[in-house]
């Protein structure tokens, strides 16, 4: 099959704008901005010039833009090592301990400075029960930096009310990097609604990034970003896998519709190597709406059966049975055993699956009024009710909209929980991403730090949030904290570096070329029928997104396989992989908006790919309840209790891998 | 769970600068219709109901009605977004209504200053643990104890 080329012969050729920097930003979240915070304190002083580049607005972008409720890493008494242990433990045993118990012991100064910030952080009461930020603030209740003492919802979670979470966040961000204009004299160092399509390596020093093109989703301008060394938190990946949902429910995704596994594919496009690209996220949550399941479980302590009433993580035959072909894991219950367990009982045609919310709120109702009598108990009562609406308010407000829908009152009827497709991430419960350089200070192998905490395999390309891999569970707060490491560690790469000059071999008129190769290929073809949907000389990119979720979701273990696969359907799945990936060069855009969703599923394209081989490559199924080998459905610690990285070779579109040996730093 | 925008109530953000729902839109599915000069959601698939361009309306314009792959009909989730907490009506398809506040922030719009009384970095400890306030507050960072 021919490749499409643009040679702006169709399409309207867009101005080019050459921004140079220093620090390039790529990604507007929450590790983004707090590489903002920090890096422009180190720079301002030496007048480096920090850039950011979002692809949205950074008041409400990134995982955080709707809000959350809860901050779910935050140290507090806790000792760092104690975290480490539980991340491992949730992990499947192997992390990368170094990055792990460094993102715990700096995560608090984050959250601490959020709260100066404004965010209203939930405290203990004197009566023991909790109070809002507003009623601890008038309570004179002290702050997390003055000892004061967080609502808890689990040992590492703290509560809060975090609609405008993002929004405050963001404002700290702005002015830090106007305070680096300040100190620069640069005019614009802050470029929103730009979307970043590709990293280019220096012409000179081969393992070194030098540049990042994209392009304006307002106007037709393409922007190639020159730099020094580049802070990437793109996100992970959403919308890969077939959706439960059918039609526009889709939206609904658990994770952020927008995380288009940008992140995984501009570094992997650039040569950085990954690790545990095999990991997955496959959450438990309330059944199409997705909302928040943990402070059901954790702070009204409701419990999950089976519709029979049975708790089925703790029924002796099915533990029994997980046990023997996942040994030791299953005695701790992490995230992905108590899913294999819910979803042992729904093959059994014991669903659906239920979270008791009614039993729940009535042992809360009984308890509050024997303590506090009928009037009190039934005012504390409805406070918490509020607190429970609150929780889906903050981060999943269509699940309020559902169970309004659908007239649940979580006092009366309990709601059902399903496992979601498959997401791919490294900020929450799963540690899909890059192998990065660790600190120096905390006993790691030495093949784990080569001189930049957070730098990639790629000089000057460092990595944080849900792209920085093997080292799960950071969540907000630890992505913020993970962009300060990165920022501050590309700061000191910079500063010695000082004669570097970023260049690349291909010319500008050539990065426009490929970016609007969509505009020509469309333009070119599109009057051939009489309905620009329909056209064979080109794939629009609903059906780009639609034909890879089709393909995850039947070879890779989606939900219609129940997350089963194996090297048979692996391998035949990459085929058909190989040909959606040719057929790139013709996908087509009819406007701005279609060019950003061409490239954004040309990123999800490569995330799938990568996870595909990861999991082809490790011959076992270390994620029970993520997704099962079913050729080999044991957890082997024997042959692989080891990382699996992998490298992609852009010019030749080749993938090597290999298993990199774990190493216990935490006993 | 898609937005949609009240007809009578749009008037394109004509009196501003920029077209507050296109701006915030995380997913960038708000679009101005310039012929008729009214707002509209081009993809409400890619929908998440983050319920950014419902908060940041100046008109009230924007609603969100649920996705209707799975949503009976007849319920809606409306906010009030002000400048340090919100209101939420919620009301239910057997007619139900529930009301809540809460707090979203505790400091005014605009008034975070986030150097203000922290520490210079010391350029000397670039390569050490720790961020800048850290090491300007004198602390050392734990390592693993064996």
């Amino acid at each position: 099959m021919e490749k499409e080329t643009c040679t702006f012969s169709f399409c309207k050729k867009p101005a080019i704008e050459e921004v140079e920097t220093d620090l390039l930003l790529i990604g507007g979240g929450m590790a983004c901005c707090g590489a903002a915070f920090e890096g422009a304190r180190w720079a301002n002083p030496k007048k480096i010039k920090i850039t950011m580049v979002d692809k949205a607005a950074t008041d409400r972008s990134g995982a955080v833009a709707m809000g959350l409720s809860a901050i779910n890493t935050y140290m507090g008494e806790n000792d760092p090592a104690d975290y480490v242990r539980m991340v491992r433990n949730d992990l499947m045993g192997i992390i990368r301990e170094d990055l792990v118990y460094d993102l715990g012991r700096h995560v608090d100064d984050s959250v601490q400075l959020f709260e100066e910030w404004g965010l209203p952080i939930w405290k203990v009461g004197d009566d023991g029960f909790s109070l809002d930020g507003f009623q601890a603030k008038e309570a004179g209740k002290a702050s997390l930096k003055d000892g004061g003492k967080p609502v808890r919802s689990g040992k590492w979670q703290i509560m809060i009310n975090g609609e405008s979470y993002k929004v405050i966040v963001a404002e700290a961000a702005k002015k830090a990097l106007e305070a680096n204009r300040a100190a620069t004299g640069v005019t614009t160092n802050h470029f929103e609604r730009v979307f970043i399509v590709k990293l280019y390596k220096d012409a000179k020093e081969p393992n070194r990034v030098a540049a990042a093109a994209g392009f304006s989703v307002r106007e037709n301008k393409i922007y190639v970003f020159k730099a020094k060394a580049m802070v990437l938190a793109a996100g992970g990946a959403v919308n890969v896998f077939r959706p439960r949902s059918t039609q526009e429910g889709q939206g609904r995704a658990w994770y952020p519709v927008w995380n288009s596994g940008s992140g995984y594919a501009l570094g992997l496009q650039a040569g950085a190597e990954l690790t545990m690209m095999e990991n997955r996220f496959v959450p438990a949550r309330f059944k199409d709406g997705y909302g928040p399941v943990g402070a059901w479980f954790l702070f009204f302590k409701a419990k999950a059966t089976n519709s029979l009433g049975e708790d089925y993580c703790a029924k002796a035959d099915a533990l029994a049975e997980s046990k023997a072909k996942y040994g030791k894991y299953v005695d701790a219950l992490g995230t992905a055993i108590r899913n294999h367990l819910m979803m042992r009982d729904m093959k059994l045609g014991k669903g659906p699956i239920l979270m008791r919310t009614d039993e729940a709120m009535a042992a809360i109702n009984k308890t509050f009024k024997e303590k506090l009598g009928d009037k009190e108990g039934a005012k504390k009562v409805k406070h918490l009710e509020a607190e429970a609406w609150e929780d889906f308010l903050d981060m999943a407000i269509g699940q309020a909209g559902l169970w309004a829908a659908k007239n649940v009152e979580p006092d009366k009827t309990p709601s059902e929980i399903m496992p979601t497709e498959p997401y791919l991430l490294g900020s929450h419960a799963g540690c899909a991403g890059f192998w990065c350089s660790g600190p120096d200070d905390l006993g790691a192998p030495k093949e784990w730090h080569w001189g930049y905490n957070r730098m990639s395999t790629v000089n000057g390309l460092f990595m944080c949030g849900d792209i920085c891999g093997a080292s799960g569970h950071k969540f907000s707060s630890g992505s913020h904290a993970e962009g300060r490491i990165a920022a501050k560690n590309a700061i000191a790469f910079i500063l010695d570096h000082p004669n570097y000059t970023p260049t690349i071999k291909e010319t500008a008129d050539h990065l426009a070329a490929e970016l609007y190769l969509p505009f020509e290929v469309y333009e070119k073809y599109k009057t051939y029928t009489t309905a620009p949907e329909i056209n064979p000389n080109y794939i629009k990119p609903k059906m780009l997104q639609t034909r890879l979720q089709k393909i995850a979701d039947e070879y890779f273990g989606g939900i219609s396989t129940w997350y089963m696969t194996s090297k048979t359907m692996l391998n035949e799945g990459l085929k058909q992989l190989q040909m959606l990936k040719e057929d790139t060069s013709k996908m087509a855009a009819s406007n701005l908006h279609e060019l950003m969703r061409c490239w954004e599923n040309y990123h999800r394209i490569l995330s799938v790919e990568a996870h595909a081989r990861h999991i082809l490559f490790r011959e076992e199924s270390r994620y029970p309840g993520y997704y099962y080998r079913g050729d080999f459905d044991l957890v082997d610690d024997n042959n692989w209790k080891a990382f699996v990285n992998s490298k992609y070779d852009i010019e030749k579109d080749t993938w090597e891998l290999k298993k990199v040996p774990y190493v216990q730093l935490v006993p | 769970m898609p937005s949609y925008v009240i007809t009578e109530k749009c008037d394109g953000c004509k009196a501003q600068d920029k077209t507050a729902c296109q701006y915030i839109c995380p997913n960038d599915l708000m679009t101005l219709n310039r012929d008729l000069m009214k707002a509209y959601n081009q993809e409400p698939e890619q929908c998440w109901e983050c319920y950014n361009c419902v908060k940041i309306c100046p008109q009230q314009a924007i609603e969100i009605r649920g996705y209707q792959d799975f949503n009976p009909l007849g319920a809606n989730v409306i906010p009030m977004r002000g400048t340090d907490s919100i209101m939420w009506t919620i009301k239910f398809r057997n007619g139900i209504l529930k009301r809540f506040k809460f707090p979203i922030r505790t400091t005014a719009e605009g008034s975070v200053d986030p150097y203000k009384g922290k520490p210079e970095a010391d350029m000397s400890k670039i390569k050490q643990p720790g961020y800048f306030t850290h090491q300007g507050a004198g602390k050392t960072m734990p390592v693993i104890k064996k």
